[in-house]
């Protein structure tokens, strides 16, 4: 009896432990949000939008800093995603085992989860050292080499979800697998690659550590992209650890930005997901 | 016969011409074949070629500090920009430290996590509570890091640090760890910090791994009586362990690299020192922080082989975590 009841404790305790973890993990991502909220909304005004970044100590907005994030994230997904859906594409039709293939996933798996940082430091000796000066193109390449893999993974992915049968048809029809891939299996997997572009520019407007060498920033409104360019995750950084009231309101309100931003791009990849997996499971 | 011999001719040439047409467009769509294939086939390189291309460039930039320090520059903690001196421990340590404490804190809490949604949680509840976990994975570092400087290190000044050197400090063996004023910021900050980052990521892994498990095992069990945890402990843990360590490795990869969270709240102070409440740096708010402002030739270079150090570090923990979480689905297809 006694020992049923030690068996009961100690299931009860991990049971009960278990259940603590996870309201720790749900109450980080309340009070992370709450405070992004209450910070960031009192910094937002309709200036925010309409200004450029101030110089210490006087009233401005996040305009430019918006604009060259909105730029340097949509090219970093023009050039990245197609190199990504490309690759995938090889893995999951030409050299679905060959050993470069797994190689390559392997090497993949390798960028998907490599320091951000380094890919800034790569970007900035192979492009920013050549040029001679920090330049939002740099910036727009650090951020493709980051989407690539993220891509990549999706589209590989989503290809092996494609019915064989689809495929076979196709292929009994006379097509050739460019004319299979191109006419049937991208609009089969559709959804799913745009899942992983979603997911893609989620991942890489946020990022930071990569601009810091890359774009750097710009205090004024600059379309040349052969020059530094402002964006929102630098200014935030230096913003936020200044010392000037009127700069650290714009932070948060910037904060908020992304991170909005970033949670809708998530959400309705999942959305898009879910769709997905009903259309399929009906 | 002159009819025939006409409507042979114009029968044999019709077919000749359907062979010529056949004959351009196979040749067409065996180019656009080759061009596609080469294209997809460069792509995937490309990714190769990237990692390549990321390791030499490491390697070209920090190679003036490496060939002017040598194997001391990893063994010395002095960091002086105005004397050129230029040494790598202080941030390794950092690096290492601030990386244990995230995974001494979210891997318990991360496989707490995982149990729960895989084992424990009504159905209804799933869906929404692991959606949360994987919107924390999505938050950028950034926003952790403006985070932990204005609302979680005043938090730990005020009423956790005070406590620690209170009631901690005194301890024989581990009371220098919790030694001096409570600065707020500092290695132990940095370290919760990247434990909530990290969290999402080892939690999601682990219950990805704790779905595999197959329901006839777990069913078994119960049949035989025992409890949950007795099933959790004894059938879910060991079928899953190649997966648990991947998980926790993919985990420290992205605790050893990250680096906008750490820099806000690290206090970037290149030393060692032996309390946990004192500032300290790694090495990618090394990087993040200096970088720019770096001058000087060496200065640079020490920064980039700084990076290099990093890459070598993660590289190998991300290779790891991955041959064993391939080891696991592999065996997972097999078992299907």
């Amino acid at each position: 009896m006694n020992r049923r009841a030690l068996r009961k404790f100690t299931n009860g305790t991990f049971v009960g432990l278990s259940l603590v973890a996870t309201l720790t993990g749900l109450a980080c991502l309340a009070a992370i949000l709450w405070t992004l909220v209450s910070h960031g909304l009192s910094g937002m005004s309709g200036q925010v939008f309409r200004e450029m970044t101030p110089p210490p100590g006087s009233q401005g907005g996040l305009l430019n800093a918006i604009y060259g994030s909105a730029v340097m994230t949509l090219l970093g997904i023009l050039i990245g995603s197609p190199i990504g859906v490309l690759a995938g594409t090889y893995l999951a039709e030409y050299g679905r085992i060959s050993r470069l293939s797994s190689v390559v996933r392997f090497i993949n798996d390798i960028l998907l989860s490599a320091p951000s940082i380094i890919i800034g430091l790569f970007v900035y000796e192979v492009i920013v050292v050549r040029m001679g000066h920090f330049s939002a193109i740099a910036g727009a390449l650090s951020l493709a080499v980051l989407a690539i893999p993220v891509t990549l993974r999706t589209t590989e992915d989503m290809l092996n979800l494609v019915p064989i049968g689809m495929k076979d048809s196709s292929a009994a029809l006379g097509a050739y697998p460019w004319r299979t891939t191109l006419s049937v299996l991208y609009p089969a997997a559709r959804s799913g690659i745009v899942t992983g572009l979603l997911l893609a520019i989620a991942r890489i407007s946020g990022e930071t550590a990569p601009l810091l060498f890359t774009a750097l920033n710009n205090q004024f409104w600059s379309t040349n992209l052969n020059a530094p360019m402002a964006n929102l995750p630098v200014v935030i950084f230096q913003f936020a650890l200044s010392p000037y009231k009127e700069w650290q309101d714009l932070a948060w309100a910037g904060a908020l930005i992304i991170t909005v931003t970033i949670l809708l791009l998530s959400i309705s990849a999942r959305v898009i997901l879910a769709m997905l997996q009903a259309q399929r499971g009906a | 016969m002159h009819r025939a011999l006409t409507f042979l001719a114009f029968g044999g040439g019709v077919t000749l011409t359907v062979a010529i047409i056949d004959q351009g467009h196979a040749a067409k769509q065996l180019l656009y074949e080759r061009i596609f294939r080469s294209a997809t086939l460069s792509a995937a390189i490309l990714v190769l070629v990237i990692l390549g291309g990321v390791a030499l460039a490491l390697l070209q930039g920090a190679w003036p500090a490496v060939s002017h320090f040598g194997f001391a520059f990893v063994t010395r903690e002095i960091w002086n920009p105005v004397t050129d001196q230029f040494g790598a421990l202080a941030p390794i340590y950092g690096t290492v430290v601030t990386s244990l404490i995230a995974m001494l804190i979210a891997v318990p809490t991360g496989f707490g996590i995982a149990l729960f949604l895989t084992e424990l949680c009504p159905p209804l509840l799933k869906r929404p509570i692991g959606v949360a976990v994987e919107l924390l994975a999505a938050v950028p570092s950034i926003i952790f890091g403006i985070w932990g400087l204005f609302v979680l290190a005043p938090v730990l000044q005020r009423h956790v640090q005070p406590w620690l050197i209170a009631n901690l400090g005194q301890l024989p063996g581990v009371g220098h760890l919790f030694k001096g004023p409570p600065y707020g910021i500092g290695i132990l900050t940095a370290g919760i910090v990247l434990a909530i980052m990290v969290l999402p990521f080892i939690a999601a892994t682990m219950r990805d791994v704790f779905d595999t498990v197959p329901a006839m095992l777990k069913e078994s069990g119960y049949g035989l009586g025992a409890t949950k945890w007795e099933v959790i402990w004894n059938v879910v843990v060991p079928h899953s362990r190649a997966g648990i360590v991947g998980g926790v490795m993919l985990g420290l990869g992205r605790a050893l690299g990250e680096t906008m969270a750490v820099t806000f709240v690290i206090g970037n102070a290149h030393r060692i020192s032996s309390s946990l409440l004192a500032p300290g740096t790694t090495i990618s708010s090394s990087i993040a922080n200096e970088f720019t402002e770096a001058v000087g030739d060496l200065y640079t270079s020490s920064l980039i082989a700084l990076g290099l150090l990093l890459f070598i570090i993660t590289f190998t923990v991300i290779a790891a975590a991955q041959a064993m979480l391939r080891r696991l689905e592999r065996r997972a297809g097999i078992g299907a």
